[in-house]
């Protein structure tokens, strides 16, 4: 399961890194939600005591009250604001990408054509 | 009578009023997003009242704060009435009071600013002008690593609005690449969070300075490497080389107020590095004490010359006053790393000093631009730029010789406008290239007569300045000479060689923020010995961490009021 996690966390970085130094702003965007992913992947394993497998999300009866028994839910709570959060810084910028598509007419990150780009079909 | 009511009032609401410089902000921007639009003039006297309110507060928690013969003052509030490692925290301590009285400060001039033109150039400017004080007032407030963060990005979110205010297609591209750098760093700033949970177990400053000493040999260097990768994150926020190319583009494309409030906000991650780095690796950290300081020196010292070298290479007066926003950044941070007392306190008070004096700059910077375009601020410097620094204005008129008929110049009257405009930009000058009287003498002094004699007056034993310190010395001055030249330059070919323009047309909601940020240097340089003793009490506080560790943690949950059963609202007991 850390493995797996990992390579998950590992290829949504890299990922969300190439696609952030490309030119093209939808590109950009979309580097930046996957790299959102990654992080939100990465505070789900840094909970304490590690990675939380097959353990209670909530308090059960007759189980006892500490974190080997249970889910730290302390990650959570930091996954779930920073997932809205992020929501939210994504949706801004999407309508800041098509303010500058509008704007400058090409969707280059400089709002100014690249001599070497390729256009979109 | 009064004063006895003034006491009873106060004493009723201090505990409170910790948290009344993120709860007024927040008020009234939700008021004002319930108006519409039409209804400008409420929402301006909505947003200058509650500033100038916010200012008020502001000034009476640095009463709180400097209460006499305490070393540490420091009020701690928890909004959940929860005790500390478990529920939120907000510390009011020297440092944050001070930096509340200068934020709320810049905010009141830049909205004055912002009302005379600027408040119309788009919508909703005034909620998100508040949405950005609340930010700002809760990053200063907040003792808790991950409020830390939803605080930053409240300012972000509202910074991004405010850097589009006006739109137009310079705002726009910056815009998108601040945006984008910004949402990068709050990635950054989530995994460094997240590790430091990982390996201590907690997100509550103290309670992570108080752990910091016996973490387990085998995590360290995961620690180092979290706390590596949160300062990148703040370090973007302090526009530190080479994190730093967004920021002269995003500033100077800003409106003039916009620009004046930004100033602040390189502040803030000089201030979030300040306040973590001596309270996580103060010399109590055991194996981890001091860490990162060199990388901390040495940013700092890359970006002096960086800031200084692009102020000389600027051309457009936005751009300066940019550089001089990453310049002051960087002479903070290259001083914060030596983790010296004296150099600290000689740094808080060269950060009050040079705050304002760019904000200043920014100010003036639309008023200047406004008056060589007359009247117009669009593309102020597209076309005249082909000469750089030989511009058509420079080369004398026929018929008007400098030298030979001097008759032409003398006797000409210098119209007021011009001659409040010319004597606050020199003022600014003085304060950022850091010449007497200004406050930017004082704090570079400061500084360097700390650097020199760690130990205070008298002697220092066997101290020997290393060459990081010669460094900085050397560049303190060097780049204090690079800023006089390049604002020089700058005021030379606004205001002397400016014959047969017009005299600016100058509003005095226009001329008052600029006086009032200029007083506010003057009066740091007037009152400088009580306001080094304030700085250098803050500083002695900031590097004995412990006394902050301690008020922190043992601050205790206020008490059900009788009546209530006990336990009855799940609240420990």
């Amino acid at each position: 399961m850390e493995l797996i996690l990992a390579l998950a966390i590992g290829i949504l970085t890299g990922s969300g890194v190439w696609l952030l130094l490309r030119p093209r702003t939808f590109q950009v965007i979309m580097g930046l939600a996957l790299l959102s992913y990654a992080v939100n992947l990465f505070i789900f394993s840094m909970g304490r005591l590690g990675l939380a497998i097959n353990k209670e999300p909530v308090l059960r009866a007759g189980l006892p009250q500490d974190l080997a028994h249970y889910a730290d839910p302390m990650p959570q709570a930091l996954t779930l604001t920073a997932i809205v959060i992020g929501f939210a810084m994504t949706a801004l910028f999407l309508v800041v990408l098509l303010a500058s598509r509008g704007m400058s007419g090409t969707d280059h990150v400089d709002g100014t054509r690249a001599k070497d780009a390729q256009e979109m079909p | 009578m009064t004063g006895e009511l003034t006491a009873h009032v106060t004493a009723l609401l201090m505990p409170h009023l910790i948290l009344a410089p993120i709860a007024l902000p927040l008020l009234t921007a939700g008021l004002m997003l319930l108006l519409r639009e039409e209804r400008q003039r409420t929402k301006v006297a909505m947003n200058v009242g509650s500033t100038f309110l916010g200012l008020v507060i502001a000034v009476l928690l640095l009463a709180q704060a400097k209460q006499p013969g305490v070393q540490t003052s420091l009020g701690v509030y928890l909004p959940g009435n929860w005790p500390a490692p478990f529920g939120i925290v907000l510390a009011l301590d020297r440092l944050s009071a001070m930096m509340l009285v200068l934020a709320s400060t810049v905010a009141l001039a830049t909205v004055l600013f912002s009302v005379a033109r600027w408040h119309k150039a788009g919508v909703h400017f005034h909620p998100l002008f508040q949405f950005q004080l609340m930010g700002l007032a809760g990053a200063f407030l907040t003792a808790d690593l991950f409020n830390l963060f939803v605080f930053f990005e409240i300012m972000l979110a509202a910074s991004y609005g405010l850097l589009l205010h006006g739109s137009g297609r310079p705002r726009v591209s910056a815009g998108l690449h601040y945006i984008a750098i910004n949402l990068a760093a709050s990635s950054l700033f989530l995994i460094g969070v997240s590790m430091l949970y990982g390996i201590t177990g907690t997100l509550n400053m103290a309670d992570l300075a108080r752990g910091i000493a016996g973490i387990d040999p085998s995590d360290r260097g995961l620690l180092h490497a979290a706390a590596g990768i949160l300062a990148v994150a703040f370090l973007i926020k302090a526009a530190v080389w080479p994190l730093n190319f967004w920021l002269v583009p995003a500033y100077s494309a800003a409106t003039a107020p916009v620009g004046a409030l930004f100033a602040l906000m390189t502040k803030v991650g000089v201030y979030s590095i300040l306040r973590l780095w001596t309270l996580m690796f103060s010399s109590d950290a055991g194996d981890s004490a001091q860490f990162g300081s060199q990388w901390i020196i040495g940013a700092g010292l890359v970006t002096m010359a960086f800031g200084a070298v692009g102020m000389l290479g600027s051309q457009r007066l936005g751009h300066l006053a940019g550089y001089a926003a990453i310049l002051s950044s960087g002479t903070l941070l290259a001083a914060l790393g030596f983790g010296q007392t004296l150099l600290t306190a000689g740094l808080l008070y060269y950060l009050l000093g040079s705050t304002l004096a760019v904000s200043a700059l920014f100010l003036l910077t639309d008023l200047i631009d406004r008056w060589r375009n007359d009247g117009s601020n669009l593309a102020p410097y597209e076309q005249t730029d082909d000469a750089p620094f030989l511009t058509p204005d420079l080369v004398p008129a026929q018929g008007l010789n400098l030298d030979d008929k001097e008759e032409v110049l003398i006797g000409r009257v210098i119209p007021a406008a011009v001659a409040f405009l010319g004597l606050a930009f020199m003022a600014c000058t003085l304060v950022i290239a850091g010449l007497p009287p200004l406050p930017g003498f004082v704090g570079k002094f400061a500084m360097i007569h700390a650097l020199l004699n760690p130990l205070g007056l008298g002697p220092s034993g066997g101290f020997v300045l290393g060459s990081a310190g010669w460094a900085l010395l050397a560049l303190m001055v060097g780049t204090g000479l690079l800023a006089l030249i390049a604002l020089t330059r700058a005021g030379i070919r606004h205001f002397w060689a400016s014959h047969g323009r017009a005299s600016p047309k100058l509003l005095v909601l226009e001329g008052l923020p600029i006086a009032l940020l200029l007083t506010g240097c003057a009066l740091l340089t007037w009152q400088a010995g009580a306001v080094m003793r304030y700085t250098q009490a803050t500083a002695d506080a900031l590097h004995a961490p412990s006394t902050y560790v301690q008020a922190v943690m043992s601050a205790r949950p206020v008490p059900n009021p009788p009546g209530t059963a006990p336990g009855a609202n799940g609240r420990p007991q």
